[in-house]
């Protein structure tokens, strides 16, 4: 129908396969569409880094949920990203073992290193700086995960090298 | 019933309601933001929060919300000692809400403000920045203002829970929730507007009204009905300085309830429009240029031109005006203004109203049902407030489901979850999908001609001895099985259709399904929507006679005086051309030109329902009154009085004695000797300002009011408001309650029918117990080209509101519906546009769900006359096409279904 | 029986979990084989009568929880595992599910035949990578070896188990917020009644448990009511896994009789406070229990001896404020905490916290007033229990409350000198 009315409307994003394949396998746990909404948020977020209104759309129109449904969703966790991120989301736990052992200082450290601060992200394109509650490693705080991987007893020692480490890696 | 003690008083209480609603039926001023009568109780604004005591000994309690507590018998609470925490709620809700109340169009009518003041919160100590977001665009309707959110939720659980939009929600979350739309964009239910009154304070705004805005208490108001269908939804019109400012929520327990469809609540203001008849004219020939003629001596012509006339009446006329015009010319003379297939649809339907065993159905009966058929109405677009009445019934088995496990019925979000998506069962058959397919069990595609056949089968398989159908397919016939079984399992089965289809068989089948399912003392509810605000009446009118149209442009007349009605819109335009120029004279009486004006030689400025008083009679035979809100300028008058010298009254009164079944529209009003201590209801709020400056540079002396056309209420300040015993109820206000939420001090019980003010009178008289059945037609359909059905707009297919700036940027132009496979065997492209057989060129929309070889044509839209189409017409691709500068792909929204949205 | 840490007997630093294999070799998946011979409100009564009170943080008796809910219909009903470990200080579900999933699985079969589930789902925080992984392979395992899908072991019964990742809030603990998350809505609590048991996850019957409590289940099954019983210290009955954060000598967390003191668990177990540090006061059990001071140190970690004092036991992991730290400056923390976590449904905690947030971030800035003290006392009985649609605001008001109680003086001194401790 698209084809036939002109529309300047927003456009969905093509799914990937293995989005669709993703999504596909979450659906078989669940007895409701509305349900997936959320993991497939995330699927999406996996590949694509963050979930664009594009992408949004696209899950919206997969699962047949509403767009409005799945944005109250989707921004009611901290989690699902509504804005491009950096190639590595720096997840820094700023509750309380952490503040008590110093986060505030760690933050410090990577805002002079990295020169973003929280919600930001570097001009390279590798580094996005968030704060997050608390990541449940209180004791062996201070904590922070980029990405999956998760860093204790940090330093600013040591995040010097886990950024080094990241760098190298791009 | 129970007996509860608060604050040391014994009350007896409803136990199947919540405290809050029984401590505001008891007229105690508990503060509330969340509940709702119409939407239940979910308990997130704290603020009804009484202290509840386990016992007689306990001094402490405990703190609960009145709105999540069922009283329990011999229980004691204390209202007062909350008023603490109440007031550290409202505080606290009120940190990061705007000082800007004296710019805000919620002023005056807040109901903010009003649990503020009432919550004891004068005295601002939190220190901080204010919280701010950004505003939506969301169409020509809503003014989105979220700075002043106190977030209660109740916006969405009536967008969304209630009316079903979806294009609606809460974001984010915290302090930073946020209530929008996903992106910016027209808000895409057709029932937006109630967000206005649903929302407490100043986040949704009406605005239309804000381009002209008035505080409540300098607006001018009565109770009126809605001109823009045949539902008759009850509304409070709201003038200041000569103009229609706004219409509002009127509430009437049996009609509309609280809420009201978007083309009622925007659709009024061609009152204003600058396509007004401002004075009546007079010209000698048709083509000669119109003079203004003073109204004594266009009175005094039409009575002239009366003698030999042939009268057309008019379905959106009033009774009085319809009644005045048969007088002035002789009943014999008068005609319905109305097809022959439309009149003879009308009666048709009075005929099963009053002889049929079926229970006529009102709005609340509709939302009581609990298995619905919808035959070939798409009532969204042509009765709006009874598609939300349908979206309620849905709800039935979750409420019973909840019953089932002893949930209290206001417990909203409780059993929203229980039932996830169990729904009560609804069935519609209709030639295209509607807005209501989103909650139907089945919604099978069906021509109306085919959908009447099915409806002839469900009913003999309810009651053999109804007339059997052949012709029908397997799938079909199975259909109507399951239907049949649904509707007999149904406690209280609904049975909906009406004249929008063109197609009378549905009536007949609708008719034999409801008087099959009548047993006992059990009747099915039926409801037949018809197409204008008093067609009902008009055919009341005309008592059974089949005087259409087609008879009075046939009856040879030299003269014809034609009230308020375009004939354009109900014949064909060469019968019509014809006709008029057939005439010597043609009389014209209306608000708005048109074309049927246009050509008059006589035309009478003719008050709209904001300046007249009349009846309506709407779809279930239920008269109501409307008082004119402001009085018209001098050369407007109402047509019942330019075509009668009697009173108003006088004329009611004739209307009832001279009409059968009418007797009751006199019983409507208080009558005009009414008065209370020798005063009237006033129009005005007390705290109206400026009426000494207002008239200052014409006179500084105050002229006396004149007498209004009913005598029950006054153009003034002065009079018995509605909080004394004042019989008629306007708009409503109580101290310390100065929002719409104070309707509840007028009501029976909080939500439940108003004490003083009237529901209307049913005239349609009924207690048939006898099952009488409809023949199943035999006419096989066959015809060459596309057979044609019409599809009916919300905004733009009604003649009137069709006229008001917001609803045009809600309408589109004219266009044809077709199948894919329709639109690819005529070559069609997404420029292209389609010639219409006798018609013009439109453009076109692709739409799943319809049978190929049909066609959807738009009625009333700009480009296409219906009247002029065939049964069946060609189509072809337009030469040289380019889409039309009114047309609007994205405002025809015809399904929430992702498959069939055109856009 | 000799075995006296059944929730972490499995668990070895360093080395990676049990397999399936490995785990049943350790005598595991036994609770299902002994549960399948009984009726399963029999088994119910059991974990009703080990006294096995929840571990998520309210300890209300696990068997008389699933009790309440109604006889099967033969429609579906849920087990849901809350473990969305969120709450500040909190670590002891993670040691579990990283270390050693399987006894979870078990846990959570045997409690799905209990209550006749027919669906099992694990509602994981999303930060919790590793568990993840483990759980997934888990339950992978656990169906490869027929201890769940269709006729477990040859039985009647039938279970599926699914892995739900969230991602992030800290409201999702809450358990009627956790069940619309799971659904795929806004995680705002429901309102209780119903109560999930009755009416759930989709309108179903549904359990919530944490995952601490479900990894008590097999050990209750596998060696008797009697044995559980004997576990805990005087009249106590059973395991808890508690631990310390903060600058103590060894922050961890260990399995230990309920019934430990404060005291054992601190100097024992955590080896006191690191050199030049003095124990202030501590947060018993997560970010939202009032605290303690060094004098209730030999109180019992039982949630009535807690209580006594004034606070709650809730996770049992505690949280020591160290002399060097400022107090004002952790109840802001926390505070901020909670008002981001605020899903925003009710008033006094969508608007309160940020209003207390507000408050404490004047005084660490020194621009604190002594009337914003007022302020602070009244916001604690505004947001205090039963004033709120959940939990949430309630418990963040705890730490203010009893910052307030025993540290007046700091705040005081904020208003007067502002913030005299090294900045943060």
């Amino acid at each position: 129908m698209n084809n036939i009315i002109a529309s300047t409307a927003l456009k969905a994003r093509q799914l990937t396969d293995e989005e669709i394949h993703e999504i596909e396998h979450e659906k078989t746990h669940y007895p409701y569409a509305q349900a997936v909404g959320l993991e497939a948020l995330k699927i999406v977020q996996k590949y694509q880094g963050w979930v664009s209104d594009e992408s949004l759309l696209a899950v919206s129109e997969y699962l047949d949920i509403p767009p409005d449904d799945l944005e109250g969703v989707a921004t009611f966790f901290n989690m699902i990203f509504r804005r491009p991120v950096g190639k590595n989301v720096i997840l820094l736990c700023d509750s309380v073992a952490c503040w008590m052992l110093g986060c505030d200082d760690l933050k410090a450290h990577i805002t002079s290193v990295l020169g973003i601060e929280y919600g930001e992200t570097t001009e390279d394109n590798l580094f996005t700086l968030i704060p997050v509650p608390c990541l449940g490693d209180c004791d062996r705080a201070p904590s922070m995960m980029v990405g999956r991987e998760l860093y204790r007893n940090l330093t600013n020692e040591k995040i010097d090298q886990i950024i080094a480490d990241y760098k190298a890696k791009a | 019933m129970a007996s509860i003690t608060i604050d040391g008083k014994v009350f007896e209480v409803d136990e199947k309601n919540n405290l809050l609603q029984e401590c505001l039926s008891h007229a105690m001023d508990l503060p509330y933001f969340c509940w709702h009568p119409s939407m239940g109780s979910v308990g997130s604004c704290r603020q009804c929060a009484v202290v509840e005591y386990a016992n007689e000994e306990d001094q402490k309690g405990r703190l609960v919300m009145a709105c999540m507590t069922e009283p329990r018998e011999g229980a004691r609470y204390s209202i007062a000692a909350a008023a603490k925490f109440r007031a550290q709620a409202i505080e606290s809700i009120m940190i990061n809400h705007p000082h800007d109340c004296p710019v805000c169009e919620e002023g005056g009518e807040c109901h903010l403000q009003d649990m503020t003041v009432m919550s004891g919160h004068t005295y601002r100590r939190y220190d901080g920045k204010k919280k701010t977001h950004n505003n939506q665009y969301l169409g020509p309707f809503i003014n989105h203002e979220m700075n002043r959110c106190i977030t209660c939720y109740r916006c969405v659980r009536y967008y969304k829970d209630y009316a079903g939009g979806t294009d609606f929600g809460p974001q984010a979350s915290h302090d930073n929730t946020y209530f929008g739309r996903w992106q910016e964009g027209p808000l895409e239910s057709e029932f937006s507007g109630n967000l206005v009154e649903v929302c407490p304070t100043g986040v949704f705004t009406d605005k239309p009204f804000s381009k002209h805005y008035s505080r409540k208490w300098d607006l001018q108001s009565s109770p009126s009905i809605c001109t823009g269908c045949s539902v008759g939804c009850n509304t409070n019109p709201g003038e200041r300085y000569g103009t229609l400012r706004r219409i509002v929520n009127r509430f009437n327990d049996e009609v509309n309830g609280y809420f009201l469809c978007d083309k009622g609540r925007f659709g009024a203001e061609y009152v204003n429009s600058p396509e007004r008849i401002p004075v009546s004219m007079t010209r000698d020939s048709h083509n000669s240029d119109p003079v203004q003629i003073e109204p004594a001596l266009a009175k005094d012509a039409l009575k002239k031109a009366a003698k030999g006339a042939v009268a057309i009446g008019s379905p959106r006329a009033s009774m009085e005006a319809n009644y005045a015009l048969r007088e002035l010319v002789g009943e014999e003379n008068f005609y319905a203004g109305i097809s022959a297939n439309e009149l003879g649809m009308l009666n048709k339907i009075i005929d099963i109203y009053q002889n049929k065993p079926v229970n006529v159905a009102s709005v609340k009966d509709i939302e009581g049902s609990d298995a619905v058929l919808i035959l070939g109405e798409d009532l969204t677009n042509t009765a709006a407030r009874l598609a939300l009445g349908v979206r309620q019934s849905a709800k039935n088995l979750g409420r019973q489901m909840g019953a089932d496990l002893n949930f209290p019925i206001w417990h909203d979000a409780a059993i929203r979850q229980l039932a996830m998506d169990k729904l009560s069962p609804l069935y519609i058959l209709s030639p295209h999908t509607t807005r209501l397919d989103d909650i139907a069990h089945t919604s099978h595609i069906s021509s109306a001609e085919n959908s009447a056949k099915i409806g002839m089968a469900i009913a003999h398989a309810i009651d053999a001895s109804a007339p059997a159908v052949e012709g029908l397919n397997k799938e079909e016939q199975a259909l109507a099985l399951e239907i049949a079984e649904t509707l007999k399992s149904a406690k209280q089965a609904l049975i909906i259709s009406g004249t929008s289809s063109l197609e009378p068989a549905l009536l007949d089948a609708a008719s034999n399904i409801a008087t099959a399912l009548h047993s006992g003392n059990s009747k099915a509810n039926l409801a037949l929507v018809c197409s204008e605000s008093n067609s009902m009446g008009l055919a009341l009118m005309m008592q059974g006679s089949g005087k259409s149209i087609d008879e009075a442009m046939s009856a040879g007349a030299k003269t014809a005086i034609v009230l308020e009605n375009d004939l354009y819109r109900r014949a064909a335009s060469a019968k019509v051309d014809a006709f008029i120029n057939s005439l010597d004279q043609l009389v014209v009486l209306d608000h708005l030109k048109n074309r049927t004006g246009e050509q008059a030689n006589l035309v009478l400025a003719a008050a709209t329902f904001a300046e007249s008083s009349g009846t309506f009679v709407n779809y279930e035979g239920r008269a109501q009154h409307y008082y004119s809100t402001f009085k018209p300028d001098s050369n407007i008058r109402s047509s019942a009085l330019w075509l009668s010298d009697k009173h108003f009254n006088e004329i009611t009164a004739d209307c009832a004695a001279a009409i059968a079944n009418c007797a009751a529209i006199l019983e409507l009003t208080p009558g005009e000797n009414y008065n209370f201590a020798g005063l009237k209801v006033p129009r005005q709020h007390h705290r109206y300002s400026g009426r000494t400056s207002m008239r200052a540079n014409i006179n500084v002396h105050e002229p006396k009011q004149e007498q209004d056309e009913d005598g029950v209420m006054v153009y003034s300040m002065e009079g018995v408001p509605a909080i004394k015993d004042a019989a008629v109820l306007n708009s409503p206000w109580v101290p310390g309650w100065n929002s719409n939420q104070s309707i509840f001090k007028f009501q029976e019980f909080a939500g439940g029918p108003l004490k003083q003010g009237s529901k209307g009178q049913r005239l349609i008289a009924n207690n048939s117990t006898e099952k009488t059945w409809y023949e199943a037609g035999t006419s096989d359909f066959s015809a060459e080209g596309y057979k044609v059905f019409p599809v009916y707009h919300l905004f733009g297919s009604e003649e009137l509101s069709a006229y008001t700036p917001a609803i045009q940027e809600k309408a589109t132009s004219a266009y044809v519906s077709l199948s894919p496979e329709d639109a690819e065997k005529l070559g069609l492209k997404a420029s292209d546009g389609v010639q219409v057989e006798h018609n013009g060129a439109v453009p076109f929309v692709v739409r799943k769900a319809i049978q190929p070889g049909t066609v959807g044509v738009s009625v009333g839209l700009k480009g296409l006359n219906f009247q002029d189409m065939s049964a069946a017409i060609a189509l072809d691709k337009a030469a040289e096409w380019k889409n039309p500068d009114l047309w609007r792909a994205a405002n025809i929204i015809v399904s929430d279904k992702r498959e069939e949205r055109v856009d | 029986m000799s075995i006296n840490n059944p929730l972490t007997k499995n668990i070895e630093k360093g080395r990676a979990p049990f397999t399936f294999a490995e785990y049943k070799a350790a005598g595991g998946y036994q609770s299902f084989a002994n549960a399948i011979k009984m009726a399963p409100r029999d088994v119910m009564g059991q974990v009703k009568d080990a006294g096995l009170g929840g571990r998520g943080g309210a300890g209300f008796n696990t068997g008389l929880k699933w009790s309440f809910s109604p006889d099967p219909d033969g429609l579906p009903r849920y087990l849901v595992v809350n473990a969305d470990e969120m709450e500040p200080g909190t670590f002891k579900d993670r040691l579990l599910m990283e270390s050693d999933p399987h006894l979870l699985i078990e846990g959570m079969i045997t409690a799905s035949y209990a209550i006749q589930a027919t669906t099992g789902y694990i509602f994981l925080r999303g930060e919790y990578t590793v568990a993840e992984e483990n759980l997934l392979k888990a339950i992978a395992e656990a169906y490869d070896n027929g201890m769940l899908g269709k006729n477990i072991q040859g039985s009647d019964f039938s279970l599926d188990i699914y892995l739900h990742t969230s991602a992030g809030r800290y409201i999702c603990g809450e358990e009627t917020a956790l069940i619309n998350a799971l659904e795929g809505k806004r995680a705002n609590p429901r309102f209780k009644p119903p109560f999930p048991q009755v009416s759930g996850l989709w309108g179903r019957p549904t359990l919530v448990n944490n995952v601490e409590t479900i990894c008590n289940i097999p050990g209750i099954l596998t060696y008797g009511v009697d044995w559980f019983k004997g576990l805990g210290l005087g009249d106590e009955c059973g395991t808890r896994i508690s631990g310390v954060s903060g600058r103590v000598k060894n922050p961890g967390c260990w399995e230990m009789p309920v019934g430990t003191t404060f005291r054992t668990l601190l100097e024992d177990y955590a080896g006191g406070m690191q050199d030049g540090y003095e124990l202030k006061a501590f947060l018993p059990g997560g970010g939202s229990t009032d605290f303690l001071m060094p004098e209730h140190l030999d109180l019992p970690m039982i949630p009535g001896e807690v209580a006594k004092a004034g606070s709650r036991l809730g996770t049992s992991l505690i949280m020591v404020l160290d002399d060097k730290t400022c107090p004002v400056g952790t109840v802001r923390n926390l505070i901020k905490f909670f008002a981001h976590e605020s899903c925003g449904w009710c008033t006094p905690c969508r608007d309160g916290l940020p209003w207390v947030e507000h408050i404490l971030n004047k005084m660490e800035e020194g621009k604190g007033e002594m009337k914003d003290i007022e302020i602070l006392k009244e916001m604690c009985g505004y947001m205090g229990p039963g004033n709120t649609f959940c939990a949430l605001a309630p418990g963040a008001a705890e730490p203010l409350q009893s910052s307030l109680k025993y540290f007046m003086d700091e705040y005081e001194s904020h208003v007067k000198h502002g913030c005299s401790y090294k900045s943060h």
